[in-house]
């Protein structure tokens, strides 16, 4: 089975990089698709905790928001807001943040509140939600869009959340305890932060897509890792159990 | 002693123009009913708290109930956007919305702050973002203790706290259980509280894991069956994602808008009459 979706490329190159047994705050969306695909290949143990409180939850089906009753029945515990956010996130308990976002810059950091000016949005986003603290908290973090030059912006309209700031020893002057974000994947390929620089480089593209593709979809002038790896191919396991994801309203 | 009374009473009673109002509920029993009462009421100038202003802000906002909004995250769950709230916001209309925004994590500890009579609340967080420039009520503080340097929010106090909860018994003592968001929270830290139910039990069973809110902690306790409605009361009825989705287009159109709240909200007397409505739309 190797016929396949950029899409799915994406949801199969994130839940890869879910380790079996990690603890994982999930984001809605892009993120919660990949970790429950991490869950049902090669992640089986991994513990998904959603900001609405609900730790170790297993949904059959994906959950349309992040407080539907099917976390809550299917979750080794449901906690308040409050707590979710202070003893568990804050305490230093989660191992990955898995987030999306509008837009990212060259430093990973995000953008989930306006595009244009704050006063005057062109438009107005949700917001923050609980981005910004997952992403100071976790260990690491892991980023899910799709490429486009209008998401990978040389400069942000609204930094909501911060991946390493104006680059090496940002987030350490700023106190955040998690090292940042360790992987943004997309549909063309993955990007990871240099270790000296910190600044985001293309690390390794999907089968069939060219560097030049991801380059040209990129805002600012993307670095090219030397040595570029190429994305196995989704497996058929792996294409099976995401097929068989299904939103609650598909159920 | 919290007086068990109609929601209308309890909306005329509590809710006054210009008060600040918060109606919570973290995606699960959220108190649709009693904003549509508000609605219904035709408050103005309210302050609207929120960690997730969801579908029932967007009402309220698209109706012109709300002259300011502080909440957290500003978005239809699954679908994509709140078009009332970004058509006050990027327009203005009906009426200009000032907007106070914070992560939850922030909103969080202003709610636990509210509720423990502190004047903050602190947090490890907004460090290198650009929400506390925009957020008067974010702020820095440093620990006397070893000086590092937090994030403090300013406590939550609303004027009134609306939840929705499973049960009361006939004493107005509430009983609520499966996600509890930040319902506890909101109800101490308001000057007054309206719980709306499902329904009024003769005894209220203790469950593990519930939160109980005695009688003498709420205001005024209202009886209102399907009273989350798109949202869902465990153990009770599930979540109308469908409406969630049916929301997207009704909301993009102010006129859709308006001609759906006229005939599902200010043609209706209570919650009852709203779902009677929305039953005579499907057939």
């Amino acid at each position: 089975m190797s016929d396949h979706t950029a899409e799915e490329m994406m949801a199969v190159a994130a839940a890869r990089r879910l380790r079996d047994g990690a603890t994982c705050f999930v984001g809605i969306g892009l993120p919660s698709r990949a970790a429950n695909l991490a869950r049902a290949t090669n992640a089986p143990n991994c513990v998904l905790i959603y900001e609405s409180g609900t730790i170790g939850a297993k949904p059959r089906n994906l959950p349309l928001s992040i407080g539907d009753g099917e976390l809550a029945e299917t979750a080794d515990i449901v906690v308040s807001v409050p707590e979710i956010f202070s003893y568990w996130l804050q305490g230093g308990r989660i191992d990955v943040g898995f987030l999306g976002a509008a837009q990212i810059d060259r430093y990973a950091n995000l953008n989930s509140t306006v595009i244009g000016g704050y006063e005057h949005p062109k438009v107005r986003l949700p917001g923050g939600g609980g981005a910004p603290e997952i992403a100071a908290s976790c260990d690491e973090t892991l980023v899910m869009l799709r490429h486009s030059p209008r998401a990978f912006v040389e400069r942000l309209d609204f930094r909501t959340t911060v991946g390493y700031g104006d680059g090496p020893g940002s987030r350490e002057e700023l106190g955040l305890k998690g090292r940042g974000v360790s992987a943004v994947i997309t549909d063309l390929g993955v990007l990871e932060p240099d270790p000296d620089t910190c600044e985001l480089t293309l690390t390794q593209v999907h089968p069939g897509v060219e560097p030049e593709a991801v380059v040209a979809a990129t805002g600012w002038p993307l670095r090219v890792a030397e040595e570029l790896a190429t994305s196995p191919a989704p497996s058929n396991e792996e294409l099976v159990a995401l097929r068989a994801l299904r939103t609650v309203d598909e159920a | 002693m919290a007086d068990v009374v109609t929601l209308r009473e309890a909306v005329a009673e509590l809710v006054h123009d210009g008060d600040t109002v918060a109606l919570e509920g973290f995606t699960h029993l959220i108190p649709h009913a009693a904003g549509h009462e508000v609605i219904r009421q035709g408050r103005r100038d309210l302050t609207l708290v929120r960690l997730t202003p969801d579908t029932i802000y967007d009402q309220m906002i698209g109706m012109g109930c709300a002259g300011r909004l502080v909440f957290s995250w500003g978005g239809n769950p699954g679908v994509g956007s709140l078009h009332r709230f970004r058509d006050a916001v990027e327009h203005g209309w009906p009426v200009p919305l000032e907007i106070e925004e914070h992560s939850h994590a922030g909103m969080a500890a202003a709610y636990a702050a509210g509720a423990a009579n502190l004047p903050f609340g602190v947090l490890r967080g907004y460090a290198g973002t650009d929400l506390p420039e925009r957020t008067s009520s974010a702020a820095w503080i440093d620990c006397p203790f070893t000086g590092e340097r937090l994030a403090a929010v300013q406590a939550v106090r609303p004027d009134v706290g609306v939840i929705h909860a499973q049960q009361a018994d006939r004493e107005g003592n509430v009983q609520l259980w499966g996600i509890s968001g930040v319902q506890k929270e909101v109800v101490l830290a308001s000057r007054t509280s309206i719980v709306t139910v499902e329904e009024v039990v003769d005894r209220l069973e203790p469950r593990p894991g519930a939160v109980f809110l005695p009688s003498w902690v709420i205001t005024a306790v209202a009886m209102a069956p399907g009273g989350a409605h798109p949202s869902y009361a465990h153990g009770y009825y599930e979540r109308d994602n469908g409406f969630y989705q049916a929301w997207d287009p009704i909301s993009r159109d102010r006129d859709a808008f308006i001609e759906w709240m006229q005939r599902h909200v200010l043609d209706t007397a209570d919650v009852v009459e709203y779902h009677a409505s929305l039953e005579a739309a499907v057939a």
